[in-house]
């Protein structure tokens, strides 16, 4: 594996650590990024996010841990000297100066040949459909246009990483459609090492290489879309990725001759018989005893016969059927890409292969088992 | 505006009249005392047609003043110098002492961060006369009583805390991304203090500059107890109209004019950042 880009060892992060309420935003947290990847870092509002991303930029000092970027250690350093470009979260344009000189400034430094720095420019301001607004001031930009200007800024930069706080949260749906896959490609054509903080899963999707999902300080997994989706290390980040989420039942798992049940509440019973699930899955689920049972909404199948539910709601979004049944005393989510005519209050079947199962320790909440394989 | 009614513009006309009259009536009425003698003044029935006279304002500038009892000497005129230099002064202090400090309180948490400002704006709430008697003595003691640099070090009671306090405010309207962003770019901290702090803040820093001066200006007690002769603003200078043969009222009038023309300037100037900068959220993205 070629040498890691950046190299978060076990940072932490305390705010006001000797006040009357000190915060401990971010916890431990280690990842390694490696050039020219984009890491995309996911998690709820206030779980530590723009906090690791200023730790990294230097607007923030460390409470303990390491930083290192490309090699030599950053976190002692003053920002200036990190060579990190980021793009923030909220207005962070100079007002006296028009949406051009702003990005200008970012280049000035470097002395770059002012024929180059113009085709830099307007090549960026192309890209992200500000070309017409470089003329204007901050004040007079919409939130969004703002926030292209100031991820301009930050593009254009030479720089080893670039940090991008929600660098699309104010742009409407289409717009930031069209705006991914041109930054993706922007990005990967020059080899940009980035990290990307997003709520956006789609987006996260579709930029990231590997998406870091975070929750009260912690990282939780790091790991490619596709990993984060068949093989969630815990049930937060099963419950965290995927939309709609995986259902959760808690469940206890017991031994029904060579094959395992899993008893739900409310007394219903997930069987499987010797032939349909793994033996070592069976055994990890069974020295576990209480569990918790995920499954995938799209996993789910209604039939006639299968384990009885009633159907609370059905919704057709458009391309598929979301159908909420009440099921061991809770709602489960079933989607469906056949338009589903059931109605509220009609009975129905649910059926899930132990293929699509996925198991979580009821203690620690660690993935057990997904589907055949042990986590 | 032309959906306004014409009651609606003559209720409005009388009203800002009122509030003129009412605010520029003792202005006026100084200025024209300062064109006529004290007898003119004080004749009875009082008139408002007089002969205007230079008289006051030349024994001003002369520093001679001509009265029944004898010829005294004035020194209005080193009386409005010591103002100048010692307002400038101290307002020049207090920006280079308060805008860095106003800063600290505004970016950074700090031990003890929050008292080390109360206690700089509690100088605004003490009795400056319970500050001021030991402080002679000390003073007579160290050798600064009666000098500009002490005055100018006690002057920084009056400046400091308005400066701090309103510059303070400035500083956190400012998003600290906007400076951020700056160093992320290469740049040091003091960099990005003068090139993109202050400038976005210079309004407010002049305001806050231009009403210092004014405290500073219309400052009487510290310089009364601390100055002697040579080193008082006009403020405590006024004093020497009230003379043996009674108060000159036309001079007293037309040092007043003089002495307030500095200040009137300056507000006049600035008066378009004083507007932007009391007003605040002008620099708000
Ligand atoms: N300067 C600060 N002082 C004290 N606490 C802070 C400070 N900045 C952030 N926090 C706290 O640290 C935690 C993490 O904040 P952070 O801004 O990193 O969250 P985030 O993941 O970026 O959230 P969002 O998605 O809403 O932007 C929050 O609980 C927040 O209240
Ligand atoms: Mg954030």
């Amino acid at each position: 594996m070629s040498a890691a880009a950046l190299v978060l060892d076990r940072i932490d992060k305390v705010y006001n650590p000797e006040g009357a309420r000190p915060v401990h935003a971010v916890r431990a947290m280690s990842l390694e990024l490696a050039p020219g990847e984009i890491g995309a870092l996911l998690g709820s509002s206030g779980c530590g996010k723009t906090s690791t991303l200023r730790m990294i930029a230097g607007f923030e000092a460390v409470t303990g841990g390491a930083i290192a970027l490309t090699g030599r250690a950053i976190h002692a350093e003053p920002p200036a000297r990190r060579n990190v470009a980021m793009a923030f979260e909220g207005y962070s344009l100079y007002p006296p100066l028009s949406v051009r000189d702003n990005i200008a400034f970012a280049l000035k430094s470097r002395r770059l040949d002012p024929a180059e720095a113009a085709r830099r420019i307007a090549e960026i301001a192309e890209l992200l459909e500000i070309d017409d607004l470089l003329g204007r001031r901050p004040s007079s930009l919409s939130g969004g246009q703002q926030q292209r200007a100031g991820l301009a800024r930050a593009l254009v930069r030479d720089a080893d990483l670039y940090l991008l706080d929600e660098p699309m949260g104010q742009l409407e749906p289409r717009l930031r459609a069209v705006l991914r896959g041109r930054l993706k490609h922007y990005i990967k054509t020059r080899g940009l090492t980035v990290i990307l903080v997003t709520h956006d899963q789609t987006e996260a999707n579709a930029l990231a290489d590997r998406i870091a999902v975070m929750e009260d300080g912690a990282l939780q997994q790091f790991a490619s879309p596709a990993t984060l989706r068949d093989r969630p290390a815990n049930r937060f980040v099963g419950a965290f990725i995927g939309e709609p989420p995986m259902n959760l039942l808690p469940a206890e798992a017991r031994a029904d001759g060579a094959g395992i049940g899993f008893v739900l509440p409310g007394g219903a019973r997930l069987a499987y018989g010797p032939g349909e699930m793994a033996s070592q899955v069976r055994e990890a689920a069974l020295a576990c005893g209480a569990v918790i049972v995920g499954v995938r909404p799209h996993a789910i199948r209604l039939s006639g016969t299968g384990l009885p539910a009633r159907v609370a709601a059905n919704q057709w979004i458009g391309d598929q059927s979301h159908v909420a049944v009440s099921f061991a005393d809770r709602a489960v989510v079933v989607v469906e890409h056949e338009r589903v005519t059931a109605r509220s209050g009609d009975a129905v079947g649910l059926s899930i292969d132990a293929g699509d199962l996925h198991v979580f320790d009821a203690g620690n909440g660690a993935a057990v088992s997904h589907g055949e394989v042990l986590a | 505006m032309d959906h306004q009614s014409t009651l609606e513009r003559v209720v409005r006309g009388v009203l800002i009249a009122l509030v003129l009259l009412f605010f520029m009536f003792p202005i006026v009425w100084i200025l024209m005392m300062s064109f006529q003698t004290n007898e003119q003044i004080l004749r009875i029935p009082p008139s408002l047609a007089f002969e205007p006279t230079l008289e006051n304002y030349q024994a001003l500038i002369t520093g001679r003043l001509e009265t029944q009892a004898g010829t005294l000497d004035i020194r209005f005129m080193s009386n409005l110098w010591n103002s100048l230099v010692l307002s400038v002064c101290s307002v020049a202090l207090a920006l280079v002492l308060g805008v860095p400090a106003a800063y600290a309180f505004a970016r950074f948490r700090f031990r003890l961060g929050e008292d080390i400002a109360f206690t700089l704006l509690s100088f605004r709430f003490a009795p400056p006369l319970l500050v001021l008697l030991p402080l002679t003595l000390y003073f007579q003691e160290l050798g600064l009583a009666d000098t500009y640099i002490g005055l100018i070090w006690v002057y920084q009671l009056i400046c400091l805390p308005l400066i701090l306090w309103i510059v303070r405010g400035y500083f956190e309207d400012v998003s600290p991304d906007i400076e951020h962003a700056y160093r992320t770019a290469g740049h040091g901290w003091l960099t990005t203090f003068r090139r993109i702090s202050i400038p976005l803040t210079a309004p407010g820093i002049a305001a806050a500059g231009l009403l210092a001066f004014i405290f500073a200006w219309n400052n009487f007690i510290f310089a009364l107890v601390l100055a002697s002769a040579d080193k008082q603003p006009v403020t405590v200078g006024a004093l020497a109209f009230v003379t043996a043969s009674g108060i000159q009222y036309g001079q007293i009038a037309a040092a007043i004019v003089l002495s307030i023309t500095p200040t009137l300037a300056l507000a006049l100037y600035a008066q378009r950042y004083l507007v932007e900068g009391l007003s605040l959220g002008a620099v708000k993205g």
